[in-house]
């Protein structure tokens, strides 16, 4: 029957998806982008929409989030998943809501007032049925992957305003959006890069390579060498993994360091993050220990000592300067209000 | 005999040189003041002297006379030492180059040639390959140079023997060696041949590997006591002298400068501590040793940074009296550092400003410990005081072998032809300095000083000297 098989199909894709996000994350399998995972999760959404059986925009709602629990449990130090999941989930309720014929303002934000008048929970079913629901979802779901497809090149088409000549500008570890912005740069200004290797993975010669590739003189420094080079940089320019709802980052190892340092020397500090890292979660700490070590590999004095290796640094908001995301710079003090734009509050929670 | 000759006639040039460049500094200074004073009094009469020609010293005044002393004098007491640059932070400049080049080949030493692209913001600074020591461009046996300091100066360029207490060990005891297998030329003095013969020792080390603070203030030391040695001592009784003289510095300096350092510092460490130490400090070793021994309950995090990883090296000294130890890398030190109740570091050098110079990473382990409000304790033994002052790790540094930073991860060698590719540099920086706000507590073997009682320091011992 061409029902179930279509059913087979999307949960077979979803098992495969799930299975790539576990690999991903122990380093086994082959190490993606944020930007595909969340293209990846958006496509394998609008798959479902498509193709599970639903009735009403509850019924998509629970099954969305079903999945989405089980994808982010799968993997949960990758947070671009779940946040693909409540923009859909958003996008889901906007739909409803438009077909419904309510305006959007009204459903916005808790406030006070609307506490107090609508007096008593505000309590949407979800349950009506809408012929064309699918039709609007899938779209929205569609103009979601453009922008996601477009948000590199969105953030490197600002670089230009952010990088002068002759400056000497400094970076840490591998990010693609950070080489793209610099390599944008490249093409009209002349400057130099400083990359910080980040031991132990040392994915800053990787970036190194490729900057000098595409023409920029660039320096590889070691870790232990940031503070000392710092007082020579003039702009600090880093990637993150997430942005987190307070406005701070949570950034490859290595990082906080970098963060205190240029506060120290009052060098400007300025993420690159496209909005689809940007997620309400809390800030969680992620540990791997190696133990198939490039690491410490001297035998007989391992089993005595504790060896840490922490994936990522938590780094305050108080140490940036400005987020640049492909709708615009901002203060790190209005990504909260950028969040509520994105995710409704119900959603925080899957 | 024409050897000796041509040394002094080269020395008086020099000296004839430095009294004219005296003279014209002099004489510029003068004319600046007369202009001064001439523009300043601009309706008051003419003085009598004219801001005139003043090289060749004619001076018709006697007024002139005396204002030339007072100058030469007020000279002397704010200048008392003619300093001059290091040329090893002047590879930037031909001509200090080739003077280089030229007192080595006086001195019968290889030049030692630079290696790989060099970071621009570097390029004052030399950058050696560890795969091309010196020795191999020496003959064998070489006459010119001692074998104790051949051995030696491998030693330092490829790393084996590294670490400022154990480098100047290394140098005395190189020394002694010198001193007791030299003989004195006839119709010498040993004080002053003894010391033209450590000349050229001195250069090839320093071409190796750039002597360290420590160093410096070791061969000060010993060239002090050799021109000490009255001309009417007999050979052997000299010898002797200085071998004592040596014996005692290292004991003085080093060994019981470490006893009582670790006796002060024991006082800071208590029960229940957690003690984050970076790199490998023979003296902060040495220091949680005996700690450890006293029956102090501490545990140590280990932190340690590439390329060097002496971490490791600490850790295993630790784990082996049975010290319970934690071992992170440099960039997860913001990790760990919540759970670290003092910081202990080493110094390479202590500069008169109040600035330490140590390895690399040192002034970011400071700062991170300061931002979240951790005790820095620095340990240093006095004879690493220096008077130079530096405020960035730039202007006087060691550059080390770039290709160190090569690594292969996941089967992939990324930077392997770093070299071919033309925009890119790979910087290995040795040293550098952390400014004295960072630093909580000094521990020398003088006792507990805060970082801006240096210079004190300092000048009490020239005072003691």
């Amino acid at each position: 029957m061409p029902g179930s098989d279509k059913e087979t199909d999307l949960t077979e894709r979803i098992e495969a998806f799930l299975s790539d996000l576990k690999r991903g994350g122990s380093g086994t399998g082959p190490l993606r982008g944020s930007a595909e995972t969340a293209r990846e999760t958006t496509a394998l959404l609008r798959r479902i929409t498509a193709q599970a059986r639903w009735s009403s925009a509850g019924d998509l709602m629970e099954i969305i989030r079903k999945e989405g629990r089980r994808m982010t449990a799968a993997q949960p130090s990758e947070t671009t998943v779940g946040n693909m999941i409540r923009r859909v989930l958003k996008i889901i309720r906007e739909e409803y809501a438009r077909s419904r014929g309510s305006s959007e303002e009204t459903d916005q934000q808790e406030s006070l007032h609307k506490l107090l008048t609508s007096g008593g929970l505000s309590e949407e079913n979800f349950r009506q049925h809408f012929a064309a629901l699918k039709a609007n979802v899938i779209e929205a779901i569609n103009e979601l992957l453009t922008e996601l497809e477009g948000t590199t090149d969105n953030i490197a088409m600002q670089a230009l305003e952010h990088i002068h000549s002759n400056e000497v500008i400094m970076t840490i570890g591998r990010s693609r959006t950070v080489e793209a912005f610099l390599k944008d740069a490249a093409r009209k200004r002349k400057f130099h890069v400083i990359v910080a290797e980040c031991a132990p993975f040392c994915q800053g010669h990787e970036m190194a390579t490729s900057l000098s590739k595409a023409g920029i003189e660039t320096t590889v420094i070691t870790d232990a060498a940031i503070f000392a080079v710092m007082s020579r940089v003039n702009k600090v320019i880093i990637g993150t993994q997430t942005v987190l709802a307070n406005g701070g980052l949570r950034a490859v190892n290595g990082t906080h360091t970098l963060a205190l340092a240029a506060k120290h020397h009052s060098t400007p500090l300025i993420v690159c993050a496209p909005m689809f890292k940007l997620s309400p979660q809390v800030r969680r700490e992620y540990t791997i220990n190696n133990s198939n070590n490039h690491f410490v590999s001297s035998g007989e004095i391992l089993s005595k000592v504790n060896v840490h290796c922490p994936v990522f640094d938590y780094v305050p908001p108080e140490l940036i300067t400005l987020f640049i995301s492909n709708i615009g710079g901002h203060a790190p003090s209005y990504i909260y209000r950028l969040m509520s734009e994105l995710y409704h509050p119900e959603d925080h929670e899957l | 005999m024409t050897k000796e000759e041509k040394q002094r006639l080269r020395k008086e040039k020099k000296q004839q040189k430095k009294n004219k460049e005296k003279k014209d500094d002099n004489a510029s200074q003068e004319s600046e003041k007369e202009k001064k004073s001439v523009s300043s009094s601009s309706s008051a009469p003419q003085p009598p002297t004219q801001p005139a020609t003043q090289k060749g010293g004619s001076s018709c005044c006697s007024l002139k006379n005396v204002h030339d002393m007072v100058q030469k004098v007020t000279l002397i007491l704010i200048f008392p030492v003619v300093k001059r640059l290091p040329e090893h932070i002047q590879v930037d400049n031909p001509d200090v180059l080739k003077k280089l080049a030229k007192k080595l080949e006086r001195q019968q030493i290889p030049l030692r040639l630079d290696y790989g692209y060099k970071v621009s913001l570097f390029s004052h600074l030399h950058q050696y390959s560890r795969k091309a020591p010196l020795t191999q461009q020496l003959s064998i046996p070489s006459s010119v140079i001692h074998p104790a300091i051949v051995r030696l100066g491998l030693q330092y360029s490829q790393g084996i023997v590294a670490g400022s207490n154990a480098r100047s060990v290394a140098l005395l005891h190189a020394f002694k060696q010198v001193i007791r297998d030299y003989t004195t030329p006839p119709n010498e003095e040993l004080s002053r041949d003894l010391v033209n013969k450590l000349k050229p020792y001195i250069s090839f080390l320093n071409q190796c590997r750039p002597l360290s603070a420590s160093m410096g203030n070791a061969i000060k030391y010993i060239k002090k006591e050799i021109s000490n040695i009255p001309s009417q001592c007999k050979e052997e009784e000299a010898k002797g002298k200085l071998l004592n003289c040596i014996e005692c510095y290292i004991n003085e300096k080093i060994i019981l400068a470490a006893k009582a350092i670790a006796k002060y510092a024991i006082e800071k460490i208590s029960d229940g501590d957690v003690i984050l130490v970076y790199g490998c400090s023979s003296l902060v070793n040495h220091i949680l040793c005996e700690a450890f021994e006293k029956n102090r309950k501490f545990r140590v995090i280990v932190v340690d940074s590439r390329p060097r990883l002496e971490g490791r090296e600490a850790l295993r000294r630790l784990v082996q009296r049975g010290i319970s130890c934690t071992y992170v890398l440099i960039s997860a030190v913001s990790y760990i550092l919540p759970e670290v109740s003092k910081v202990f570091l080493g110094a390479h050098a202590l500069l008169a400003n109040g600035y330490v110079m140590s390895r690399v990473g040192t002034s970011q382990i400071a700062l991170v410990a300061k931002a979240f409000n951790v005790p820095v304790l620095v340990c240093c033994e006095t004879y690493k005081f220096c008077e130079r002052v530096q405020t960035d790790s730039f202007v006087s540094n060691e550059l080390d072998d770039p290709d160190d930073l090569i690594v292969t991860r996941k089967g992939k060698t990324q930077l392997e032809d770093w070299q071919q590719v033309p925009l890119l540099g790979l910087l290995n920086l040795v040293y550098d300095v952390t400014p004295p706000d960072f630093v909580d507590l000094v521990i020398t073997d003088l006792g507990m000083i805060p970082c801006t009682s240096v210079p004190v320091v300092l000048r009490v011992k020239n005072v003691d000297l």
